[in-house]
């Protein structure tokens, strides 16, 4: 039996701030749940199941939040999931709804992801003091900025590209509403001037942290044909693990990344995703993983990524725009933040983007990944069905 | 074979909340000495309140005062208060129904002892002393025969409502490296680097896990390594980390031990920062006492050539 076609019929999002002092946890999550109601035009009786994600739980400290959030989330009487893949999470969460109902286990799927950074301590939550072990290093940056440099090597790219990227990102984040950081006075020289924290990465390329829900409605081909607007159609979705750490890892292009991506393109027939593929919406913590991830992806020869980001091609009016929200670079609530790029790719082919839609955009790759590049989840929307 | 590793540890951490109106109400009344619940379209009355009502998940907002007057719908003898629990001698847990709720609100129940409490006693609030508009301003509940009390009817709009809390998370383990590691640690007390090689693909872990994360399979075989390595790639670490002693910028890298198929990770000193580069060759710097090596700082020799390590990057 084939599979049922997945739409994305509503997505909803909250504004990402630093603080949302305003709002508990339910009530952040309830706004973003309830935005994609909204877009969809259904009610809380028309969700058979609820699917979340978030990072650690140790971020905010609330064990097994999924419980304390069924009644915000209309969950009670249904069934609900939590998937959690360190910063892939919002994206294996949606594959985890799509799977419910490509396999007709149910028709329409509230998913949603979420972090309330201001409410947690990511930077303690990932640096326990673990006996015996010597202390080395505080933070995500220091983790990723060697792999950064290893990147600089092996491709002989120039040192501006990482500016470039973080600016281009920056500038896509003004004409996003729902983006953290609205730097109006932004310019090239300010990203190229701002601190080096962990030298190669400065200041102004990496992300920040942010209070935000991102939530989607999923919907089978029955629920599709009611959408009051048009849907986003999976043509293809897949994650993929390997270990943080082991003999032989390639930790600029992880073998992982590269099998997601393959596994999509063969679902979706994409044969030279350069090609036929309109826009990538990826996550970028730190502003370099953009040629990183251009090469993993196969928009790239090895070792010519950063030709794509330093030509323009990345850019919102390029041939091949890159994180036209603004990017995680923008906006990070962890949890959301794979969430939101798989929502951009969905508002993107249903030509609901606003400023920062991308004309003409018919398929759109939506990627996340998270813990040591680790986890990893992909996926490919369309503005037509699959069977069409 | 040396005895396997075991220490404890500890983590905490005051975690900030954000209320919401609901609980802001809430922990606001107690504060005052009011208890509030919320009403559902059901016409029912839930304490302590929710946001969201559970039967058609739509807003809740209409708060509603109950008596500090209640009954134990059920309980459970605690004969050991732990730390951080609302008495310290032996008390009961109890789900009380105050009067005018439908449902109940887990806290304590200061009781001489389990032949004291029953489902079905009649209890009423201790208040806290001093209160700040936490659920701890309830200090307890306590057996009452008394009539229930008259209530204001109050609305829940209070001056200077709580709308953050801070609650403080701990929690206890005992944390063990296992066998491989503390192998490893063992021998780093007498200065040798000591990895263990996977029977299946041949690569020599260092530091080891005990198994071969690729492979699957048990590690056993003990392969020394180094002491000198090449620095494979590295940052420069602007930041001075809180918990951390160590000056900025310092340079972290990743060296591979000569006869290591894996990076690790190490600090490097005796070299200013701004020449540290790929390929650089190094050796450990111990002190006294020390459980690892402090830094590894510059053999002399002259640099590897990238194609030695970049599969070790």
């Amino acid at each position: 039996m084939s599979k049922e076609p997945v739409a994305v019929v509503g997505i909803g999002q909250t504004k990402h701030v630093a603080a949302r002092r305003d709002v508990s946890i339910a009530g952040l999550v309830r706004e973003a749940a309830g935005r994609a109601l909204a877009d969809a035009e259904l009610t809380w009786a028309d969700i058979d199941a609820v699917v979340i994600g978030k990072a650690p739980d140790f971020f905010e400290g609330v064990m097994m939040p999924e419980l304390y959030l069924a009644d915000a989330l209309g969950a009670v009487g249904k069934p609900m999931l939590r998937v959690h893949t360190a910063g892939s999470v919002g994206g294996s969460t949606a594959l985890v709804a799509t799977n419910l109902i490509a396999g007709r286990v149910h028709g329409t799927v509230l998913t949603l992801a979420y972090e309330k950074q201001s409410e947690s301590n990511a930077m303690w939550g990932l640096s326990l003091p673990i006996p015996f072990q010597q202390p080395l290093l505080a933070g995500a940056g220091g983790f990723f900025a060697p792999h950064v440099r290893a990147y600089m090597r092996r491709t002989g790219a120039p040192d501006t590209v990482g500016s470039l990227v973080a600016y281009k990102d920056r500038r896509n984040a003004l004409k996003n509403p729902y983006a953290h950081l609205h730097e109006h006075d932004i310019t090239l020289e300010k990203v190229q001037a701002s601190p080096m924290l962990w030298d190669p990465i400065r200041y102004s390329e990496t992300c920040p942290s942010s209070d935000g829900a991102c939530a989607m409605i999923l919907t089978d081909r029955a629920g599709a044909a009611r959408s009051p607007r048009p849907p986003a159609w999976l043509h293809g979705g897949a994650m993929r693990s390997e270990p943080t750490l082991f003999a032989g890892k390639d930790c600029v292009s992880p073998q992982a990344g590269k099998d997601c991506a393959a596994d999509v393109y063969r679902q979706a027939g994409i044969a030279d995703p350069r090609r036929d593929i309109d826009a990538v919406e990826m996550y970028v913590p730190f502003s370099w993983y953009e040629p990183m991830w251009l090469e993993n992806l196969g928009f790239a020869e090895e070792g010519e990524g950063w030709k794509l980001t330093e030509s323009g091609v990345t850019e919102l009016d390029g041939d091949l725009p890159v994180n036209m929200s603004g990017g995680v670079l923008s906006t990070n609530p962890i949890g959301a933040s794979g969430m939101i790029r798989f929502a951009e790719a969905a508002l993107q082919v249903r030509g609901q983007a606003g400023e920062h839609q991308v004309e003409g955009a018919r398929r759109v790759l939506g990627h996340a990944y998270g813990g040591g590049s680790q986890f990893f989840s992909m996926w490919l929307v369309g503005a037509e069905s699959p069977t069409s | 074979m040396p005895e396997v590793l075991k220490a404890p540890l500890v983590v905490e951490f005051p975690f900030t909340r954000s209320l919401g109106p609901v609980q802001s109400a809430f922990l606001t009344g107690l504060r005052e000495r009011v208890v509030l619940g919320v009403k559902t379209a059901d016409g029912r009355t839930l304490v302590p309140p929710v946001e969201y009502d559970p039967v058609t998940a739509e807003d809740l907002d209409e708060l509603v005062e109950v008596a500090p007057t209640g009954t134990v719908t059920t309980w459970a003898w605690n004969h050991e208060p732990r730390r951080g629990q609302p008495l310290d001698t032996p008390f009961a847990w109890a789900l009380v129904r105050l009067d005018g709720a439908d449902t109940a609100l887990l806290h304590a129940l200061d009781a001489p002892g389990p032949d004291a409490v029953r489902t079905g006693m009649r209890v009423r609030v201790r208040w806290a002393a001093q209160r700040t508009g936490a659920i701890t301003d309830i200090a307890c509940f306590e057996p009452y025969d008394g009539d229930r009390p008259q209530i204001a009817g109050h609305d829940g709009r209070f001056e200077d409502m709580v709308t953050g809390i801070v609650a403080p998370a701990r929690l206890d383990y005992v944390y063990s490296p296992g066998r491989a590691q503390s192998a490893y640690i063992d021998s780093l007390s007498s200065r040798r680097t000591v990895g263990e090689r996977c029977p299946s693909c041949r690569k020599v872990y260092v530091p080891p896990r005990g198994a071969c994360p690729t492979c699957g399979v048990i590690t056993s075989e003990q392969v020394e390594v180094g002491p000198r390595g090449t620095v494979t790639t590295y940052c420069i670490v602007n930041i001075k980390a809180r918990n951390l002693d160590i000056e900025v910028p310092y340079v972290y890298a990743h060296i591979a031990l000569d006869g290591a198929d894996l990076a690790l990770h190490g600090r490097i000193g005796g070299i200013p920062y701004d020449q540290v580069r790929m390929g650089l060759r190094v050796e450990p710097v111990w002190t006294e006492g020390g459980r690892h090596p402090d830094h590894y700082r510059p053999t002399g020799e002259p640099d590897a050539e990238y194609d030695t390590y970049k599969e070790l990057l």
